[in-house]
C-alpha cells in the first residue's frame, strides 16, 4: 500500500481538514502520511492533480463536475469520496451599495435578509444597467459553489445574471483589490477574503451564503477516478483522520492553536485573529463595528457534513446547466451524479462512531426544523437546510426543477 | 503565430521570450501586469497563450477563454488530449499553455518544447543564483567570525582563520557552521546597544 498522499490545495480556511489531519498527527494514527502543496489558482490546483502531481485536491465542487464532464478541458473522471465543508463564504460589497441594500445591516451588527437584500438591489442594479455600466460581481471561479450561489439568490430576486448583472472571476487574494479599485461592486468568497476587506475599509459583509442555502456543498475532497481505485485504502484511512479533524475542529477549545496552524506561512499565510474568527462563527460586518456570530456559517463536521450526498452532485449539475447551458442531458447527470462517492465514504468509516445516512440521495431544501433521520449507523438528527427562497430541490425530478427555476 | 507570455516575473518572461525568438513567424508579447490581464490578452489575440503555474491569474484567463468560446469568437482553448506528453511535460516544468483551436499538433510540440527547455533553463538559473547567494553569505558569515576572534583575543588574521578551520575538523563540521555559531555566540553575549 501506498502510505503517502500528495494533497494539493489553496490558502483558504476551507482547506482545515487535510492540514489538521496532518499536523495533529491523525493521519500518522491511520498509518498514512500528508504532504501538501500550496497553489495560488484552481486551474494549477486541477492540474496538478489530473498530472499526478497530487493524488487528492481541496477543490470548489462543481469543478469535479466540470471536469468529469469535459467543460474547459478534455473529460476526465474524478471522484469525490468526502465533502471538505459546507458554506462559509460571504457577499461582501462596496461600502457605499452595502449601505444602500442593506441600511441596518452590517454597521449596526447585522446580515441582511436575503429576500429584502435582493429587493433593495434591484433598484441600484437598474440604475447602474441605465448609467450604461451594469453592477459587477466577482466570484473566485466559474465552477464555484459561490458563483452558484450567487447567481440562485440574484436569479431568485429577479436579477438576471449575465444581463442585469456581470458576474466575473477574482482570485481570493485580489478579493479586497478589486473592490478598492471599483473593478466589482460586490464579491462572493470564502474566508478569511471577505474579513481582509472589512478590515480595509473596501466593503461590508452584506450575507453569508449560508443565508442563500442553510447547508450548501462548498469545497469537496476531489481524486482522478483511477487514482482512488488504485489507493482505495489509503483515501479511506485519510477520510477517517479527516473525520477526525473535522471534530476537533469545531470544538470551541481548539479553535485558538488551530489557528495559529491555518495561520502559518506553508498553509494561509495570514492573520491568525481573522482565521480565528472565522473558525469559531464569527464575522466582523463593517470595520469599526463589532464581531458578531453568525451560528453554521461554517459547517465541517456535524451532521456527517463531510457525507457527500448524491443529491448534492445532483444540484450542482442543475445550476452548471442553467448557467452554462447547453441543456438537461440525462447521461451527463448520471455522470455528475456519479462522481460523488458515499460508497466510499461509508466503507471508510463502517465501525466507527460516526454516523453514517441510511440514504444517498434526499431531498434538499425540505427540512425546516430538527428532524431526525433513518442511519446505516449511528444516529443524527438533521437541522433546516432551507434555501432562501423555500424551493425544494428533489433529484428525483432534475429536469421538471429545471423547469421550474426557468419559470421563475 | 502569436504568442503571448504570461509571467508575473519579467525576469523569467524574458528568458523565455529570448528562447522562443529562434521560432520562425512568430511575433511574441510578454505581458507582466495584473491589472487589466484579459483586455491586454484581448488586444494581441494571441495563437498560444504560455502562463506560468504559479500565476494566480490563471483562473480569471480561463474564463475569459470559456467565454469567449460561448461567443463564438474562440480565443484560445487547452492543449487537447492529443499531445498529452507535451502537456505534462509543460506542468512539470511549471507552464500551462492554451492554443487557438486549430493549430498544427506540430507547431504546438515544437513550441511547448522550447517553452519547457526554458522554464527549466530558468529554475536553474534561479538555483545556481541562490547557491551564489548561499556561499556569499557563508564568506561573509566567515570574515565576520574571523574579526570577532581578532578582536577578542588579540589574534591575526591567519591565526584568527586557523582556529575556526582547526575547531571544524575536530568536531567534522564546516568551517562555515563554526563561523555561524561564533557570530551568533557573540551576538548573544554582546550587552545591549547603549550600555558600551
Amino acid at each position: 500500500m501506498d502510505t503517502e498522499l500528495v494533497v494539493g490545495f489553496l490558502p483558504l480556511v476551507d482547506a482545515c481538514l487535510p492540514i489538521l489531519a496532518r499536523e495533529h498527527g491523525f493521519a500518522e494514527d491511520e498509518g498514512i502520511s500528508i504532504r501538501l502543496v500550496r497553489d495560488v489558482s484552481w486551474a494549477t490546483v486541477l492540474d496538478r492533480l489530473l498530472y499526478g502531481h497530487s493524488d487528492a485536491a481541496h477543490l470548489v465542487a462543481p469543478l469535479a463536475i466540470a471536469t468529469t464532464l469535459g467543460r474547459g478541458r478534455p473529460a476526465q473522471p474524478l471522484s469525490v469520496p468526502f465533502v471538505l465543508g459546507l458554506n462559509g463564504n460571504a457577499i461582501t460589497m462596496r461600502p457605499d451599495l452595502a449601505d444602500r441594500v442593506c441600511p441596518h445591516g452590517p454597521l449596526e451588527g447585522r446580515l441582511g435578509d436575503p429576500a429584502a437584500v435582493g429587493a433593495a438591489l434591484r433598484g441600484a442594479v437598474d440604475e447602474a444597467l441605465a448609467r450604461g455600466r451594469p453592477l459587477r460581481f466577482g466570484v473566485v471561479h466559474r465552477y464555484s459553489s459561490h458563483n452558484y450561489m450567487l447567481r440562485y439568490w440574484l436569479a431568485a430576486c429577479g436579477i438576471r445574471p449575465d444581463r442585469d448583472v456581470e458576474i466575473t472571476t477574482v482570485p481570493p487574494p485580489f478579493c479586497a483589490d478589486a473592490l478598492e479599485a471599483g473593478e466589482v461592486d460586490a464579491i462572493c468568497v470564502g474566508e478569511p477574503w471577505n474579513s481582509v476587506a472589512v478590515e480595509r475599509g473596501a466593503g461590508r459583509i452584506v450575507l453569508a451564503t449560508a443565508q442563500i442555502w442553510r447547508r450548501g456543498v462548498e469545497k469537496v475532497l476531489a481524486l482522478r477516478e483511477p487514482v482512488m481505485v488504485k489507493k482505495r485504502e489509503s483515501v479511506q484511512r485519510l477520510i477517517r483522520a479527516m473525520c477526525r479533524a473535522g471534530r476537533h475542529f469545531v470544538d470551541p477549545a481548539n479553535w485558538e492553536v488551530n489557528a495559529a496552524i491555518l495561520a502559518r506561512p506553508e498553509y494561509l499565510d495570514g492573520d491568525a485573529v481573522l482565521i480565528r474568527r472565522a473558525i469559531s462563527d464569527r464575522l466582523l460586518l463593517a470595520r469599526g463595528g463589532e464581531v458578531v456570530p453568525y451560528p453554521d456559517f461554517m459547517f465541517q463536521y456535524r451532521e456527517a457534513a463531510n457525507f457527500p450526498w448524491v443529491s448534492q452532485a445532483e444540484w450542482l449539475y442543475t445550476q452548471m446547466v442553467r448557467w452554462d447551458g447547453p441543456g438537461f442531458d440525462p447521461a451527463d447527470a448520471a455522470r455528475a451524479a456519479r462522481v460523488f462517492r458515499p460508497d466510499v465514504y461509508r466503507s471508510a468509516l463502517v465501525g466507527t462512531g460516526e454516523p453514517l445516512p441510511g440514504a444517498s440521495s434526499k431531498v434538499e431544501g425540505s427540512l425546516s426544523q430538527k428532524t431526525s433521520v433513518g442511519t446505516q449507523q449511528g444516529t443524527m438528527t438533521l437541522e433546516s437546510n432551507r434555501f432562501f427562497d423555500e424551493r425544494v430541490f428533489d433529484p428525483a425530478d432534475l429536469a421538471g426543477y429545471l423547469a421550474a427555476l426557468d419559470r421563475g | 503565430m502569436r504568442i503571448a507570455i504570461v509571467d508575473e516575473s519579467a525576469a523569467r518572461a524574458s528568458v523565455i521570450q529570448e528562447g522562443l525568438a529562434t521560432l520562425e513567424d512568430c511575433e511574441i508579447f510578454v505581458v507582466t501586469e495584473r491589472r487589466g490581464l484579459v483586455a491586454r490578452i484581448g488586444e494581441i489575440a494571441p495563437d498560444v497563450v504560455l502562463m506560468d503555474l504559479g500565476n494566480p491569474s490563471r483562473d480569471v484567463l480561463e474564463e475569459y477563454f470559456a467565454v469567449s468560446r460561448a461567443l463564438a469568437r474562440p480565443i484560445a482553448m487547452f492543449v487537447d488530449e492529443s499531445d498529452d506528453e507535451s502537456i505534462a511535460a509543460s506542468i512539470d516544468a511549471g507552464v500551462s499553455a492554451y492554443v487557438v483551436d486549430g493549430l498544427a499538433a506540430s507547431r504546438i510540440r515544437g513550441l511547448l518544447d522550447l517553452a519547457v527547455r526554458r522554464f527549466n533553463a530558468f529554475a536553474r538559473l534561479q538555483s545556481d543564483l541562490a547557491e551564489a547567494r548561499g556561499q556569499l553569505a557563508e564568506r561573509e558569515t566567515i570574515d565576520k567570525a574571523k574579526r570577532i576572534l581578532m578582536d577578542s583575543r588579540g589574534l591575526p588574521e591567519p591565526k584568527a582563520y586557523a582556529e575556526m578551520r582547526s575547531a571544524a575538523m575536530s568536531q567534522g563540521r564546516r568551517i562555515a557552521d563554526i563561523a555561524e555559531a561564533i557570530v551568533t555566540a557573540h551576538k548573544l553575549m554582546a550587552r545591549p546597544t547603549g550600555e558600551k
